[in-house]
């Protein structure tokens, strides 16, 4: 099976893989999915909360797009979000029908939960791990569909045809370690976020951001990179995530003196307010000596045992393991760390990259929904909604066209470009090449920011480009070299990192996430902007788009 | 934390056999032994071959046996393993079980989601589409949240004492995602469902309860006693034309009967009829050769209490049973005189 034809291949089957597939499906497409770890590892699973939509009465669309575009300081397109917003009740009910577990009400309805930068109770959810209760009814669906799945397949090349048109991928059977190419009418990258570029992080391991990179390269550009989401509420052990619903069910954050600190910068939100205000409150308070052994602590004992054990059972085991804290009991000492990428690939409403036959949705997608800040919640229903579009737009543009052309050359060539690179005499390991990375990338470009700091990550970005350039791969085999993926990883990283410092040094005010020292206001007069970077010699090429504003016009912000 | 980490390691490109090899890493004093393999990959053995990604124990990625004991390498500390393992300062760490393995802690999990795949695993509702959600009572979806809490890791079909003698078995983590939709109030099919959960080889009649999957399944998912309940369910619901239904019928009957198991009749009893008998001839010599098959089956002492009992735990569980018609009333019931006078309660 060294090479296969599809009309439509998604490259990730987190929850934007998979709904687009179905959608391509449902469109009439032949399609196939190419993964690189089964569909049920995928990091979809990790989303705590819940997802968001409008569908109590007393709530409406207006009002959750208000929010959203409140929640992106004004960064995200307004078209975008409109349609985010007017779709969500329905992809809530339909995931229902599928056979989401969503929690119910007194009278059997869909009940919800208060969440962060919201002005309604709109978040649903199915106990605390909503993620993965979606994730394996689609998983569920797409047993049902048929649809065919290539497990454990690590995507390393974009095809495209003379004419530049995306034509089919080249991936890596990690189980066996043979090159297979994959020719297709339209691809659709659905690889989820770049976690792993930062250390710590929320994220998992696999979150290395390959789609971004290999679109990328590609040629399309990336959007508002520097828009990396700190979650106020991690672990220091391991970076794990206590989710907002921790907060949404009434916890409070204090600092060593036992001052709800949050009254000083939102005092009608309080623990509430977006994410991007609640961590750069929190970072003040530890960086001003106020913290507990550099966190802040987050307390939920007020809300009883009862509550905590049917909300929060997933959270309290992991403060439990993790900070040996029992929320039952005691406070949990927590951190801001990083937790998502609201920037990525610039795509349109319908999920189009400027590149043709080349689609994105999920996390490793730009539409922009999320701005210069993510509301919680807001991006499980990202993946559903465009995930769908992305798919029934990618079945569209595959009807339209004809079979690619077929030639063995790229498959070979890449086979002999990564077998060359597990055999050669490299120097430097991988993993601490990756750890050297993602501390810069924290340190430099974290909560807070400046010019000089930046400048430090780029130059280090240089020294580790040339170092990774020539690292040693420990394992010389075929069969699942992990050795060899994670090179491969550490190598897209770099690009992305590079494409944060470039956007964060190009961003001279301070937006949603992006918080510079030394601009430290909002410029709405330069920079109601995108950032975009371009591939191009020595690093990234900046380039700004303006945003799309529908109805509501940029305010201050106040929470 | 200095431990050391005995692993199993295979690679079938280079060498046909497996091979023990022993790191010794220094780990946080909260790290897991994923963290510690982690660290032996990351800076002595990159060719180490470990599947994970949550590292909080959502994935499903990372099962092994770690000491014997099938668990997730992300949910088990380096410190609670020393603390259990015999050996001092030395933690074990095998492949999963009951699957082949691909290379060192990676397993082929082709047939654990084919079984998946085997039980039909998506709602099937029936009638109309409601205009929005289906409605349906918290209590219901937290009953079978309990279940959908199941990542698919497969660390109770690693520990499947069944599952090591007949790979056909479906097997606890298939068996407790059918358990899920039967359950579920919006699916249409249960019936349906368990006609095949019942008459499939390798369905709810196999299961040993042997209790491991219960053990070691790090979501609290009780495999095994959703297993049970679909075996209540199927008979209730009157699939009981085949041979685990008529083995359970047949146990009961010979307990409440004489007070103790008749294993000829119970083997008798418990195939579809002469013809499946023949099957067995075989197995019935080589048994009754070592002394398996009692010809000659006598009620014990205190038989017709054994017989009260079995009739007093009946009426509780019909009591209680979803649905009544739970198996019927003891066809054997005791006359007249109190419960036995002999010596022991046998029970
Ligand atoms: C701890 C945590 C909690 C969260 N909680 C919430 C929440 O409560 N609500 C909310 O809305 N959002 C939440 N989020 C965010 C949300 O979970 C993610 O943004 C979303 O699930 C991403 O889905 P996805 O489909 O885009 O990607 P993923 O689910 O990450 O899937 C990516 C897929 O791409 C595949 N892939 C990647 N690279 C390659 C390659 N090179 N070749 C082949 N395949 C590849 C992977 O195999 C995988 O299948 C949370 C995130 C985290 C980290
Ligand atoms: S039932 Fe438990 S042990 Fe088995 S696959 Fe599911 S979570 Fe894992
Ligand atoms: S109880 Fe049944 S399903 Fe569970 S491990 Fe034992 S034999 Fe397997
Ligand atoms: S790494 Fe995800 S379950 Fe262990």
């Amino acid at each position: 099976m060294a090479v296969t034809t599809h009309d439509v291949l998604v490259v990730g089957a987190g929850l934007a893989g998979m709904r687009a597939a179905l959608a391509a499906q449902a469109r009439g497409s032949d399609v196939a999915i190419v993964t690189k770890v089964y569909p049920v590892r995928s990091h979809s699973n990790a989303a705590q909360g819940g997802i968001n939509a409008a569908l109590n009465p007393e709530d409406s669309w207006e009002s959750h797009a208000y929010d959203t575009v409140k929640g992106s300081d004004y960064l995200g397109d307004q078209d975008a979000i409109e349609v985010l917003a007017r779709e969500a009740p329905a992809a809530i009910v339909e995931l229902e029908r599928m056979g989401v577990v969503f929690s119910r009400d007194e009278h059997g309805r869909l009940g919800s939960r208060n969440f962060g930068g919201a002005s309604h109770a709109r978040t649903y959810f199915v106990g605390d791990f909503t993620g993965q209760a979606i994730l394996h009814v689609l998983y569920e669906q797409l047993v049902r569909s048929g649809i065919r799945t290539y497990n454990e397949f690590f995507c390393t090349q974009l095809l495209r045809d003379g004419g530049g048109t995306v034509s089919g991928v080249v991936a890596l059977d990690i189980r066996t370690g043979e090159v297979h190419q994959f020719l297709a009418r339209a691809v659709i990258l659905c690889t989820g976020g770049i976690g792993r570029v930062f250390e710590p992080s929320t994220n998992a391991l696999i979150c290395t951001g390959d789609g971004d990179a290999l679109a990328y390269r590609a040629g399309a550009p990336l959007m508002d990179m520097e828009m990396v989401q700190f979650h106020p509420t991690t672990l220091q052990s391991n970076g794990a995530l206590i989710s907002e619903s921790a907060r949404g069910e009434g916890g409070h954050l204090v600092n060593r003196l036992g001052e709800r600190f949050m009254a000083k910068s939102a005092p009608n939100a309080m623990e509430l307010a977006s994410r991007d205000v609640v961590s750069r409150a929190a970072q003040i308070e530890i960086n001003e000596g106020r913290g507990v052994d550099g966190c802040v602590l987050l307390d939920v004992r007020h809300l009883g045992a009862a509550r905590i054990l049917e909300r929060l059972p997933q959270i309290r085991e992991l403060a439990l393991e993790f900070a040996g804290a029992d929320m039952i009991t005691d406070p949990v000492p927590v951190l801001p760390g990083m937790h998502y990428q609201m920037g990525g690939i610039r795509t349109d409403i319908r999920g189009a990259t400027p590149v043709p036959g080349l689609f994105a949705a999920g996390e490793c997608a730009c539409v922009s929904v999320h701005g210069g800040n993510r509301l919680g919640a807001n991006s499980l229903l990202e993946t559903v909604v465009f995930g769908r579009r992305a798919g029934e737009a990618a079945a569209e543009f595959a009807s339209g066209r004809p079979v690619p052309g077929f030639s063995e050359s790229p498959r070979e060539d890449e086979e002999r470009r990564l077998r060359a690179l597990v055999q050669r005499d490299g120097t430097g390991r991988t993993a601490a090449l990756r750890l050297e990375m993602g501390r810069t990338m924290t340190s430099r470009v974290g909560v807070f920011r400046d010019g000089a700091g930046l400048a430090e990550a780029e130059a280090a970005l240089r020294s580790l480009r040339e170092r990774a350039g020539a690292v040693a791969i420990g394992d010389k085999g075929r069969l699942f070299n992990q050795a060899l993926v994670a090179a491969l990883e550490l190598d897209y990283m770099l690009d992305l990192a590079q494409c944060v410092v470039a956007g964060a040094i190009a961003r001279t005010e301070s937006r949603g996430a992006h918080t510079r020292l030394d601009h430290p206001k909002r410029d709405d007069a330069h920079w109601l902007r995108h950032t975009l970077c371009y591939a191009a010699e020595g690093g990234p090429r900046v380039d700004t788009a303006p945003v799309a504003i529908t109805r509501w016009e940029p305010k201050e912000r106040r929470y | 934390m200095d431990v050391t980490l005995s692993v199993q390691r295979h690679n079938p490109d280079a060498n046909p056999a497996t091979w023990w090899q022993d790191y010794t890493v220094t780990v946080p004093d909260h790290a897991t032994v994923l963290d510690a393999l982690l660290a032996v990959r990351d800076e002595q053995d990159e060719s180490l071959t470990v599947r994970c990604s949550c590292r909080s124990h959502i994935c499903g990625s990372c099962v092994m046996r770690i000491d014997g004991r099938s668990a997730l390498g992300c949910k088990t500390k380096v410190a609670e393993a020393l603390r259990r393992g015999g050996a001092e300062g030395r933690v074990r760490v095998q492949p999963a079980g009951n699957m082949a393995v691909l290379k060192d802690l990676a397993v082929d999990l082709e047939g654990f989601f084919g079984k998946v795949r085997a039980v039909q695993p998506w709602l099937q509702p029936v009638g109309p589409e409601p205009e929005r959600e289906y409605l349906v009572p918290n209590e219901a979806m937290l009953r079978v949240r309990d279940a959908m809490a199941c990542i698919l890791c497969g660390a109770c079909v690693s520990a499947c004492n069944s599952l090591e003698v007949d790979d056909r078995f479906l097997g606890p983590a298939a068996l407790a995602k059918a358990w899920r939709f039967t359950e579920d109030p919006r699916d249409g099919h249960d019936r349906d469902r368990l006609e095949f959960l019942s008459s499939v080889p390798g369905g709810i009649w196999d299961c040993t309860h042997c209790f491991a999957c219960v053990e070691v399944c790090p979501k609290d998912v009780k495999p095994m006693e959703r297993i049970i309940e679909l075996r209540r369910r199927a008979m209730d619901a009157g699939f009981t034309d085949n041979n685990g239904a008529r083995h359970s019928q047949a146990f009961r009957d010979t307990i409440a009967h004489s007070g103790w198991l008749d294993e000829t009749k119970v083997a008798v009893r418990s195939v579809r009829g002469p013809d499946e008998l023949l099957d067995w001839v075989g197995v019935g010599a080589r048994s009754f050769l070592r002394g398996k098959v009692p010809l000659r089956h006598k009620a014990i002492p205190g038989a017709l209490r054994v017989t009260a009992i079995v009739s007093a735990a009946e009426r509780t569980a019909a009591g209680s049973a979803r649905g009544g018609a739970a198996a019927g009333a003891a066809p054997h019931g005791a006359p007249g005189h109190g419960p036995g006078s002999g010596g022991g309660s046998g029970a």
